[in-house]
């Protein structure tokens, strides 16, 4: 990294001079600056820290890494309560208390994107389960090693190719003028098809999008389960004459069950953050979908980066942050009570 | 022995939903390496089709008569690539050692200090502000390698594979008098090679496909990476201002429609290409993560 940046991190670092800061100072090393007091309270702290120098100092490019990227930012959260001046910046700006929020939720657009956010979610959750287990089930099932292994890479490749390609797909099936689905309608002497003139459809496309990027990666994990049953299981059904309906019931989908179980509740914890990269390469920047597609990811970006609106994009981000931080501990003590293996934390 | 019939119908649906679900997966590729081999006046007169009516290669011909643009974009792509692959695994690996070492007396708090910025994060208002006005990283190649250096995930991946290595491997090097640095390097690294190849390749796989942190912090064309440069050219008739700015294509002209297809088959086909080879590691690399959450 250049000196000039390190430098520059080092001077917000200094410039904020928040609590957080100061500890993290005598947690790396830097204690001597804060002064006797603090170095008598923080003696057990430095003796540690100095005995193992070494240790430490390998630590500290993670620890600066996560002060800088996140804990500045998480700070700045503020800003949700803030009137935003460009030359006074993130922590000199003036308070406004709730005007941001207010001009949020009067937008009458909170409740829509939240909507379009967690419904979104719940659709890609309960098609992608459907889908990925049903995969797993029959890739470990069905006979003819080359035919498994070859629909198997298929599946998995989206997961390497960019949302950007994925905006390319768009374009070439859905473009008025020259995207093949209405080259197609035209072959067939029907009118062409303005997809951008009916927002409904747009669901759909964004489902079967997230089906196409994530069924293969989905599989893998479920596939990797099935392989863990032991076999004895399958063995002794097959000597009592089970048919291969009863077997799937009764032994692989039950045996399925705890990781179905885990990977929707992390999944359920994450229902209010939506997936920007793909929303935002599928629908772009077409006004006339917002109303359908558009979810509090979209919002904010929209808001901060097309219409410099930092209040609401900040009331928005906040609003986000925070009910997401709740929907994750709550979920968590859920993951805790059904197997405290699994827990977070 | 003879098939019952519930198996029969079973690997018939099975063989069904596979080869649909397998034929959905590639129909996209297929409809744009078909867009990117038509001839123009073709798609002009008949849209994009799956199969060309007049096959040309005119297309790659534009791309390639004056590439530098291209060029300059893969470049950065690879330079970024390798520059945060090497530096973010270099930075996990020697995180997670020194955490999973018992020496370390705070390592529960460090490693939940890491671990909390996954659950409570600010978004993305105060971020791009630190970025843009507090480090003034815009139109830098840094705003592109660092935020995305370290990932707490990763980090604790590595920690757990680091952890069933045994104990007394390290003793002989104490004897020695090695410290923690050089542990490090001449034990734990080469022990733990096949965590670090599937956790680079992650890595890697992000900072190629990467075109977020560009489309928020990068202005400036000749520091596109290849991704960004790709969506620039797709969208360069929706923005005109793209349009405007040349959207750097040596024409200056719109940029036709065959040749978008072509640019798209240039900026995925290396991934392709890689695929089967490195699709192992990433499959090892779920089976990781799987074991727990």
């Amino acid at each position: 990294m250049a000196p000039s940046t390190w430098a520059r991190i080092m001077a917000t670092m200094a410039a904020l001079g928040t609590d957080v800061a100061n500890r993290t100072l005598s947690l790396t090393g830097g204690g001597s600056a804060a002064g006797m007091a603090r170095m008598r309270i923080g003696y057990g702290i430095t003796r540690e820290i100095w005995s193992k120098k070494t240790l430490y100092a390998m630590l500290l490019p993670a620890v600066v890494f996560f002060l800088v990227f996140h804990y500045i930012p998480l700070a700045g959260i503020i800003l949700a309560f803030k009137r935003y001046e460009y030359a006074k910046g993130m922590f000199l700006s003036p308070w406004n208390g709730l005007e941001n929020f207010r001009f949020f939720f009067c937008s009458g657009k909170a409740l829509r994107i939240t909507l379009n956010t967690v419904l979104y979610n719940l659709a890609f959750l309960s098609v992608g389960i459907v889908l990925q287990v049903s995969v797993a089930v029959f890739i470990s099932e069905v006979p003819g090693r080359a035919f498994k292994k070859t629909t198997q890479s298929i599946l998995f490749l989206p997961y390497f190719i960019s949302w950007v390609l994925v905006g390319a797909f768009v374009y070439n099936i859905f473009n008025y003028e020259f995207g093949a689905f209405n080259s197609l309608m035209r072959s067939l002497d029907l009118e062409p098809f303005n997809a951008y003139g009916r927002p409904e459809m747009w669901k759909y496309v964004l489902m079967a999008a997230n089906a196409w990027k994530w069924t293969g990666y989905g599989s893998i994990i479920y596939l990797a389960s099935i392989m863990s049953i032991d076999p004895e299981l399958y063995d002794s059904a097959k000597i009592d004459g089970a048919g291969i309906l009863q077997v799937i019931i009764h032994i692989t989908l039950p045996k399925l069950k705890p990781t179905i179980v885990l990977l929707l509740l992390l999944n359920l914890s994450r229902v209010l953050r939506g997936d920007f990269q793909m929303f935002y390469q599928i629908v772009g920047d077409s006004g006339q979908l917002f109303d359908a597609t558009d979810v509090i990811d979209t919002f904010v970006f929209r808001a901060l980066v097309r219409n410099f609106n930092i209040g609401m994009a900040s009331a928005a981000g906040f609003y986000q942050s925070v009910f997401c931080f709740v929907i994750i501990v709550s979920v968590n003590a859920v993951i805790r009570k059904v197997n405290s293996d699994y827990a977070l934390f | 022995m003879k098939v019952s019939r519930d198996r029969l119908y079973f690997n018939t649906s099975g063989y069904v939903l596979l080869t649909v679900l397998a034929g959905a997966c590639l129909l996209p590729f297929l409809l744009i390496v078909a867009g990117s081999v038509s001839d123009e006046t073709a798609i002009y007169t008949d849209g994009y089709r799956l199969i060309p009516r007049q096959f040309s290669l005119k297309s790659y011909g534009i791309i390639f008569r004056a590439p530098a643009s291209i060029l300059r974009a893969y470049a950065v792509t690879l330079m970024l690539t390798a520059a945060g692959t090497a530096l973010g695994l270099f930075l996990t690996a020697m995180t997670a050692f020194a955490l999973q070492t018992g020496d370390c007396k705070y390592r529960n708090v460090l490693a939940f200090y890491m671990y909390f910025t996954m659950l409570f994060n600010g978004g993305l208002t105060p971020f791009y502000i630190l970025m843009v006005r507090g480090l003034h990283l815009k139109n830098t190649y840094w705003a592109m390698l660092l935020p995305s250096l370290l990932s707490v995930w990763f980090i604790l991946l590595t920690r757990n594979y680091m952890k069933s290595i045994p104990r007394e491997v390290y003793e002989s090097a104490k004897i020695d008098g090695a410290g923690y640095f050089a542990m490090f390097l001449r034990i734990t690294m080469p022990l733990s090679v096949p965590v670090l190849a599937t956790i680079g390749l992650f890595i890697a796989l992000g900072y190629w496909n990467d075109w977020y942190y560009p489309m928020l912090f990068v202005e400036d064309s000749r520091l596109y990476p290849m991704q960004f440069f790709l969506y620039r050219l797709l969208n360069a008739a929706r923005f005109s201002e793209a349009v405007m700015k040349g959207a750097n294509v040596a024409t200056a002209n719109m940029p036709k429609e065959g040749m978008k297809m072509a640019m798209a088959v240039v900026a995925t086909g290396p991934i392709i290409f890689l695929y089967p080879f490195i699709q192992r590691f990433f499959i090892r690399g779920l089976m990781i993560g799987a074991v727990k959450g």
